[in-house]
């Protein structure tokens, strides 16, 4: 009984992983980088919706606009530092310049929210109010139904647009080739600017979630998540999105049952613990292709 | 050749240039010189600001009032992060600048990492809110508020005494000094208390957004009471959590519980029968806790928590201290230092956070804990 | 005049020392201020990191983002080493022998690491060495330590298990970590452990082993094909970069009295801050990390006058050097502001 309980907690928290992940393992798969500002985005999504909502009060009207005002910044402003800071790195072929920079992003955009938002934690308003299902004792919140329900659904969508449309497939070139990609005529920069879009505008979305679910917001509160999604991003297989959804989940429910039966105080060394494991057994993750390396 | 003799030479120089450029500042006798260590940036940045706007506006009105002895406060804050490193940086560039009484730091690993420098050079130094024991191993080290084990030793007294509960539950911080130190000595105090611990659960820095696991724990042992020696930040995560699980028991706090009812949008019926151990509460109705709360929220917009009310208080028990002992502002740091030594036991302060707080040499405030608990969004004075 | 032609290496040892003159010259003319002084030995700690993390990621090839995980071990260790025998033995041996026991640990943790690990490549060798920097942090702040008449005690759940004996104490105490360390760390000892650190990872490029271990990096398949034995020479290097990362660790632990492994000290932030002096420095480009590690820990340092937007300039100055020194763009412009004065200077 208790297990159940435990492993509904386990999916509820890896829920937030796999969608936060979804959003990482597109720019990580693609571009190619680790951007590690993607946590720091869902904290300017998250603070988007918070001044919006406060700002109407807290109608359902606001809500609605507040997480796709949400959407929209989070894209302007992954956009904005793609083309700002990455592409002229990216131009420079070293993947470490460009990793170093998204570290500078990541400050940034949490001294500009400690600026502007200040350090006091704020609570947030959950934009999901539905209090869920209970079966027998066991009781599923509406949070958890609906973050599994929209990572599915993004799930399916990335998945179809990659394969059925023009810039899918041109992300997937880019993503193969990037040399071959350009010599097929694909735009890289446009695709990769399209890539952080999306990217960019999940993370608004993960945000509106993650503080359904975990109603506390300070100008750090993506940078946690965002290392532990990046963490289920390689546990699922890099640049595989049923992987990032499928390491997501594991990854809480590794988290939650650790910390019930094994001990509490080192619930963060058996979730890393596990992952180093996974990663000696299958080197590329879970769903990762292996990779045949060629002279 | 002479391309490259030029550039070595200029790097000679500039290298010089910068480590020296920051170097001696001239001490002007005319000002004391109050200094405050803190984290402004960083996960912990809350406490840090309060600290030093808590302290700030001491030392404002106590310049309006004509200063400590007919002599102005010069004031100076500085960043740690929280890292006991930058702590003692912060200190040097404090001390650069001239500063003779510290008011810091904020946290309690930085505050003993400091009260190492502090103790070389003899420099006075009272933490308004580093609580673990270690903190005031110097005679030059004193602090505002109680110790760790004095809190959690504290807390469990008076829930055996007053008969609150009798089956607790603990959630706490592992990572965290404050958490686990008072967590300590509230387990080894419950067992004289006859008080049974059903559950003891740990989160830590690096994962404390879901707490369902250690609510879960709690529920199963059948807790009445959940101790919950943290900040209040977390605190209203568990509150949230616990509600949407369905489960209410009495939730008890300490000094770090207070401000909980100040998180911007905080749905404060979550808080209800709350009961913290703590010395101040924003709600208090005395002019002094009135005028304070007004000026700060007026300064920066948000209620006032008790790290904001120990660092006024440290203020005042400085310009206590120093007006007893007849401090001038030429004295060397060392001189200051040892007249505040003598002159700290013997003040008794009206602050914030108790009337009549007394110091031994120890470094410890003697004060007594108010029970309070939150009913209608306010705090009440439990008995 | 004579030329004299001096090696890369040599010019790093110079520069070293140089500075290390100056300092001591301006430390005696009582020129330096307090603040400047408390940060040489953490500006020479992270140099010394950084050229420990260099030898993994500009040498070897191999990303690592864990690298403050074995600094945690060195600091702890050694810590742990000092503390039990700082009544027996006097200062300088026992700091001796401190830097001994945390460059072992390190060694071999980082050895231990290593043969599983290096079976891993690019970004997924990565997330194990951040996975592993994580778990060392954890393991620790729940570690009890004490010591007493009858030996060490250890324990998971409290300072109180250990059931110490009454004069016992207790040296590591979880999360509030080691303190009364004594402070053995000086400006003089840290240059010299810089100038030992620079004379074993330059000559080990140098050497025939330093060879084969930067044609793994180039291609590896093409090394493996001419009789390289690939695991051999990426353990050896990883080894040598986790001790001496080790090495920084003792200085750490031994500058500061109160030791936490929080986030802030050991975190995968720290790593990360280390990887930033490499990047910045030159990828590797041994000197270039010394030098970038020296500037980037001062910035925020000197930054202190701007208060609340202290790190807010940090930040941006770190894009903007980013920017500078890599970018297409930059580099052109960069060629043709300064290569204008340079020709200018040399005429």
């Amino acid at each position: 009984m208790n297990f159940l309980t435990y492993l509904i907690s386990g999916i509820s928290l890896g829920s937030v992983y796999a969608i936060i992940a979804l959003g990482y393992t597109m720019v990580y798969g693609i571009a190619k980088m680790l951007n590690f500002a993607h946590g720091d985005f869902i904290m300017v999504g998250c603070y988007a919706i918070f001044s919006i909502v406060s700002a109407t009060s807290g109608s359902p009207a606001g809500m609605i606009l507040g997480v796709v005002a949400a959407t929209v910044i989070c894209t302007l402003v992954g956009v904005t530092t793609e083309r700002v800071a990455y592409r002229p790195l990216r131009e420079a072929g070293s993947p470490l310049a460009v990793l170093i920079t998204a570290i500078g992003v990541s400050y940034l955009l949490e001294n500009l929210a400690l600026l502007i938002f200040g350090s006091d934690p704020k609570s947030f308003t959950p934009v999901i109010t539905w209090s869920g299902i209970s079966i027998g004792a066991l009781r599923i919140q509406g949070v958890t139904i609906v973050t599994i329900a929209v990572s599915l659904l993004v799930l399916i969508c990335l998945t179809w647009f990659i394969g059925n449309t023009k810039s899918g497939q041109a992300m997937l070139a880019v993503a193969q080739d990037r040399g071959a990609a350009t010599l097929m005529g694909i735009n890289v920069n446009k695709t990769i600017t399209m890539t952080f879009a999306i990217g960019s505008a999940l993370a608004a979305i993960a945000g509106a979630l993650q503080c359904s679910a975990y109603p506390t917001l300070t100008p750090y509160t993506g940078a946690m998540p965002g290392i532990k999604a990046f963490v289920a991003a390689v546990l699922g297989g890099i640049g595989s999105i049923p992987g990032a959804m499928i390491g997501g989940i594991l990854l809480g429910i590794i988290e939650i049952l650790g910390r019930s039966y094994i001990s509490s105080q080192l619930a963060d060394a058996i979730v890393f613990g596990v992952l180093i494991v996974v990663l000696l057994v299958r080197p590329t993750g879970i769903l990762g292709k292996k990779i045949q390396e060629k002279v | 050749m002479k391309k490259k003799l030029v550039s070595a030479v200029m790097t000679v120089v500039m290298t010089a240039a910068v480590l020296a450029g920051c170097g001696s500042k001239s001490a002007s006798s005319d000002t004391f010189k109050i200094g405050v260590i803190g984290p402004f940036t960083g996960g912990a940045a809350a406490y840090g600001n309060a600290v030093q706007w808590g302290a700030k506006i001491a030392v404002d009105e106590i310049n309006a009032n004509g200063g400590i002895g007919g002599v102005q406060i010069a004031f100076q804050a500085e960043d740690d992060e929280l890292d006991n490193q930058k702590s003692v940086n912060a200190y040097n560039s404090l001390k650069d600048w001239g500063m003779q009484f510290l008011v810091g730091s904020t946290t309690s690993a930085c505050s003993i990492a400091v009260s190492e420098e502090s103790h070389n050079d003899n420099m006075f130094q009272i933490t308004p809110s580093g609580s673990a024991a270690d903190c005031v191993n110097y005679d030059n080290v004193f602090r505002v508020c109680f110790s760790d084990p004095a809190q959690g030793a504290a807390s469990a007294e008076y829930i055996g005494s007053h008969g609150v509960a009798s089956k607790i539950g603990i959630i706490y911080d592992s990572s965290d000094v404050y958490s686990s130190g008072i967590t300590d000595t509230f387990v080894a105090e419950a067992a004289n208390q006859g008080l049974e611990i059903v559950s003891q659960e740990a989160f830590t820095a690096d994962s404390k957004t879901d707490f369902s696991v250690q609510i879960q724990k709690a529920m199963d042992g059948g807790a009445e009471l959940v101790f919950l020696p943290i900040y209040y930040s977390e605190a209203a995560l568990i509150l949230q959590q616990a509600n949407t699980m369905g489960f209410s028991p009495i939730f008890f706090g300490c000094d770090g519980m207070d401000g909980i009812l100040g998180v911007e949008n905080f749905d404060t019926s979550l808080a209800e029968g709350l009961m913290l151990l703590t010395p101040f509460s924003a709600d208090a109705k005395d002019d002094l806790t009135q005028n304070f709360v007004k000026k700060f929220q007026e300064e920066h917009d948000i209620v006032p928590n008790q790290f904001a009310a120990d660092a006024y208080d440290a203020v005042y028990a400085i310009k206590a201290a120093a007006e007893k002992a007849d401090i001038k502002p030429d004295m060397s740091v060392s001189d200051i230092s040892e007249a505040m030594k003598g002159a700290m036991v013997e003040i008794s302060v009206d602050g914030l956070t108790s009337s009549g707080m007394k110091w031994d040499a120890s470094g410890e405030p003697t004060k007594e804990p108010k029970a309070v608990v939150i009913s209608g969004g306010v705090y009440t004075l439990a008995d | 005049m004579k030329k004299i032609k001096l090696s890369k290496e040599h010019k790093t040892y110079i520069m070293v020392i140089a500075i290390y003159i100056i300092v001591e010259i301006l430390m005696a003319a009582g020129v330096l201020s307090s603040h400047i002084k408390g940060l040489l030995v953490p500006m020479v700690y992270y140099a010394i990191a950084a050229v420990g993390l260099n030898l993994c990621v500009g040498i070897l090839g191999e990303l690592s983002i864990g690298h403050a995980g074995f600094m945690c071990i060195g600091a702890f260790s050694s810590a742990i080493f000092s503390n039990l025998v700082k009544d027996i033995l006097p200062g300088g041996i026992r700091f001796l022998l401190a830097f001994v026991v945390g460059i072992a640990f390190a060694a071999l943790f980082g050895f231990l690491i290593g043969i599983p690990v290096l079976r891993l490549n690019g970004d997924y060798l990565a997330i194990v060495t951040l996975a592993f920097g994580e778990i060392i942090k954890n393991v620790i702040n729940a570690v009890y330590l004490g010591f007493d008449g009858r030996g060490l005690h250890a324990s998971f759940t409290s300072a109180s298990a250990m059931g110490l004996d009454a004069g016992g104490t207790t040296i590591l105490n979880g999360p509030m970590g080691i303190n009364g360390t004594p402070r053995d760390a000086n400006f003089t000892i840290a240059m010299l452990v810089l100038l030992i650190t620079l004379f074993i990872v330059q000559n080990l490029i140098k050497s025939r082993d330093g060879r084969a271990i930067m044609s793994i990096r180039d291609n590896r398949i093409a090394a493996e094909s001419i009789g390289i034995d690939i695991t051999r020479f990426k353990i050896l290097a990883f080894t040598i970069s986790a001790a001496i990362a080790g090495a920084a660790g003792v200085l750490f632990g031994h500058n500061i009295s109160s030791l936490q492994a929080t986030s802030g000290n050991f975190g995968y932030n720290i790593s990360i801050l280390i990887l930033v002096y490499v990047v910045l420095g030159g990828i590797g480009n041994i000197r270039g990390s010394v030098i970038a590690a020296g500037i980037l820990y001062m910035l925020p340092e000197m930054l202190r006058g701007l208060n609340a937007y202290r790190m807010l300039i940090y930040s941006i100055v770190l894009i903007a050097m980013m920017l500078f020194n890599w970018a297409p763009g930059a580099r052109k412009w960069r060629s043709r502001v300064f290569g204008r004065f340079v020709r200018k200077e040399a005429a």
